[in-house]
């Protein structure tokens, strides 16, 4: 029951279908790992999952502890469990980090409940120490002038205040150098437990070193192709994705 | 993005929230010379008033209406059909049971006091906050300063009203500003004496009564040299019983060295005219801000101005249009500049909603004898929907050497990415609509007064809310 399921998913985008009969299962407490060329439909899963309105789902399933959540809008997603750190984060002119988290922290409080400021601000600089974050960030507008490691700081910072039950983090090491790339998987790690489940796309096996996956996936042409330990990450690593990409060559084109 | 009309609006159309009207003590419909006769008549008016109103009836009548370059929806206006004047304490008895459940959770989510809402909702013609005002008058009343209603005023301190009083608005500045000279009445009467500080904003709102819930207001501010005041006007409650037509009169006299901060929450229903003409004039080294919040109305147009007078005056206009569907909001500014070393600063934002429309109008003068002169025009509009209009129109004319301006304007729009992005951290896409648009108003809302900055937000909420299909 405490997992997120995903079955025989298929997915377009602009009537192109993108995800091609997908199924994973992240049970509560593991972090499952997936890696993919790029154009393999990472991004588009991830979006489909948040529930993106430009994404159509054709056929297939998606259940958080055993809920269908497809039907659900974006946000009723969001405050069910489901957090989406993006690959390419919008900006938020004029709204300060600390005022967009608060409102994000309040709309998860049962109606009629306020949140309290002190302990808000508690949390959130905790928060913000554990990912080296600059307390002057709070009253800066959310990842505007942002550079890129700074945006996904933000998304992990974003993701600790939110405590959701699965995180699917899209690229979150890309655009990183190595220093920011262990804080933020300083920061992951110390969210890991048996609360949190976690999809972490990724195209390099790189942060892998640093967030040692419970499981790996290789995802090709949107579809699940391979299955498997850490060291399917280092594999894949020597070998490149050509040699998937030949093997599954001929059922790919369906 | 599907826009629908905000349900504030939906309340107010559908449930009609208008009663049928049996005035006692009215002036009756339409507009000649005995209307005028009735208003000084009953209002027990001097008989210099009696002439003044008569010079505007005049004036009214002879200029045309300026849609060749204001808004054809101007003609919509039956003059012939509108009640000009009604006395205060003479409206139809409501009952609060009468008033529509939206209307009550809109109060309620506003934080509007009880006994305000009574009063907002018509179904009592008087706010009782007599206690409240008699404190703040006699507090203020000590330094010597004077706050009264403007009929009080020209009736009982003659000897500065009339100094000042059309004067800094000529009665035939427009068409407006002479229909307002010929049937004013409600309003305030302010008056500052040298070197004294108010401490505390004064505001219209503690002596409201029918009357300065009324159509044409007359307010008039003198604050004398070195002395300093804050006014606010308004409320961001939706004033449901106002008739269709407002238009305003306001004048500011900042003497030399004088600060005047005037600040304007307007929250209009849908079928409003509002016509206001605002303007104040500043002696040397003075300075006068407006703040002007415009939020619903059928058409605003509002322009307020400062004519800069004397040696190193300040002019200062903020400004936040607010224009939901079908609506247009037509603001802007004027500095005139009259004098070497004044500056003037020009801060516009606006917001377009499904069909709503902002336009900026400005006009920045500066001849060409005067030096070292400055304006600053900043104008930004956010666009909520594909089909939401904005339009600028800045005028600018700075003339001679040694005058410096600067202009920046700016269209941006909320996009559906950044709506998704919000929603994935859990707020409703009014939520992050309401968001978004705060954050587009922050930078000019942090300089206001804190608790109108908290209504606005909660404002803008409310409109929100309803536009987000
Ligand atoms: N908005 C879009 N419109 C059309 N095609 C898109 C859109 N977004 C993604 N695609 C296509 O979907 C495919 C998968 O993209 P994406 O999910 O971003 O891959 P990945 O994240 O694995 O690199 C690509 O071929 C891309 O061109
Ligand atoms: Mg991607």
């Amino acid at each position: 029951m405490n997992r997120l399921e995903i079955q025989h998913l298929h997915a377009t985008i602009a009537e192109q279908e993108i995800i091609r009969g997908l199924s994973l299962t992240v049970p509560k407490g593991e972090v499952h790992a997936i890696m993919g060329p790029n154009g393999s439909g990472k991004s588009t899963l991830a979006k489909v999952l948040a529930g993106h309105p430009d994404y159509k789902v054709t056929s297939g399933s998606v259940s958080m502890d055993g809920e269908d959540i497809l039907a659900l809008e974006p946000d009723e997603r969001a405050r069910r469990g489901i957090f989406l750190a993006f690959q390419y984060p919008n900006e938020i002119p004029g709204v300060t980090i600390a005022n967009f988290l608060r409102a994000a922290v309040q709309a998860r409080l049962p109606e009629g409940d306020e949140l309290e400021a002190t302990d808000y601000y508690a949390k959130l600089y905790e928060k913000m120490d554990l990912l080296e974050m600059d307390r002057a960030f709070t009253s800066r507008a959310v990842n505007e002038g942002f550079s890129g490691g700074e945006k996904k700081r933000n998304e992990i910072l974003q993701l600790a205040m939110l405590e959701p039950k699965y995180a699917v983090l899209d690229e979150t090491d890309s655009g990183l150098d190595i220093d920011a790339l262990k804080v933020v998987a300083n920061g992951v790690n110390s969210l890991r437990g048996p609360n949190l489940g976690v999809l972490l796309i990724t195209h390099y096996q790189r942060l892998l070193d640093y967030i040692i996956p419970d499981h790996v996936h290789v995802m090709v042409q949107g579809r699940i192709v391979r299955s498997g330990e850490k060291n399917l990450a280092l594999e894949l690593e020597e070998k490149g994705y050509d040699w998937l990409r030949d093997e599954l060559a001929e059922p790919a084109v369906a | 993005m599907v826009s629908e009309v905000s349900p504030l609006e939906i309340e107010r159309n559908a449930g009609n929230f208008f009663y049928p009207e049996t005035h006692v003590n009215d002036a009756g419909v339409g507009l000649t010379e005995k209307t005028i006769d009735y208003i000084v008549n009953i209002k027990e008016e001097p008989e210099w008033v009696r002439e003044f109103r008569m010079n505007g009836l005049k004036i009214f009548l002879g200029k045309p209406m300026p849609t060749h370059w204001a808004s054809r929806d101007l003609e919509a206006i039956v003059f012939e059909n509108i009640r000009y004047y009604l006395s205060s304490g003479t409206q139809a008895k409501r009952s609060w049971e009468d008033v529509p459940d939206d209307v009550k959770r809109t109060f309620e989510r506003l934080g509007i006091p009880e006994q305000e809402r009574k009063f907002l909702a018509g179904v009592e013609a008087q706010f009782d906050s007599e206690a409240v005002y008699s404190n703040i008058k006699a507090a203020v009343g000590e330094q010597g300063v004077i706050f009264v209603g403007s009929t009080e005023g020209l009736k009982n301190h003659p000897e500065i009203f009339r100094k000042w009083f059309g004067k800094v608005i000529p009665t035939g500045d427009n068409k407006f500003s002479a229909l307002n000279s010929a049937v004013f009445s409600g309003g305030s009467f302010i008056y500052v004496p040298p070197g004294v500080k108010v401490k505390h904003p004064l505001q219209a709102y503690f002596r409201i009564n029918a009357e300065n819930f009324g159509q044409f207001e007359r307010t008039l501010i003198i604050v004398d040299e070195g002395a300093e005041l804050t006014y606010m006007e308004g409320c961001t409650a939706p004033k449901f019983n106002t008739a269709t037509l407002h238009s305003a009169v306001v004048e500011l006299v900042a003497l030399k060295g004088a600060k005047i901060q005037y600040i304007t929450v307007q929250n209009w229903s849908a079928n409003v005219f509002n016509l206001v003409t605002k303007r104040a004039i500043a002696h040397e080294e003075a300075e006068v801000k407006w703040i002007d919040c415009n939020i619903g109305s059928r058409l605003t147009m509002k322009y307020p101005g400062v004519v800069l007078k004397g040696r190193k005056a300040r002019g200062e206009v903020l400004s936040i249009a607010l224009a939901s569907n079908g609506q247009h909001q037509d603001t802007g500014a004027k500095m005139v500049h009259a004098a070497d070393e004044t500056t003037s600063n020009i801060i516009s934002k606006s917001i377009s909603i499904g069909t709503g429309r902002a336009t900026y109008r400005g006009l920045v003068h500066v001849p060409k004898h005067l030096k070292n002169c400055k304006n600053n025009t900043e104008c930004d509009a956010l666009l909520i929907n594909a089909n939401s209009r904005t339009d600028t129109y800045p005028a600018i004319t700075v003339r001679g050497t040694g005058n410096s301006v600067q202009h920046e304007a700016s269209v941006s729009q909320v996009s559906a990415e950044q709506i998704f992005y919000m929603q994935q951290r859990g707020l409703t896409a009014a939520q992050a609509m309401s968001l978004s648009v705060n954050g587009f108003v922050n930078d000019l809302v942090r300089q206001f007064p804190m608790e109108y900055s908290v209504e606005l937000k909660r404002l803008i909420e409310l409109e929100m809310e309803g536009s987000v299909g």
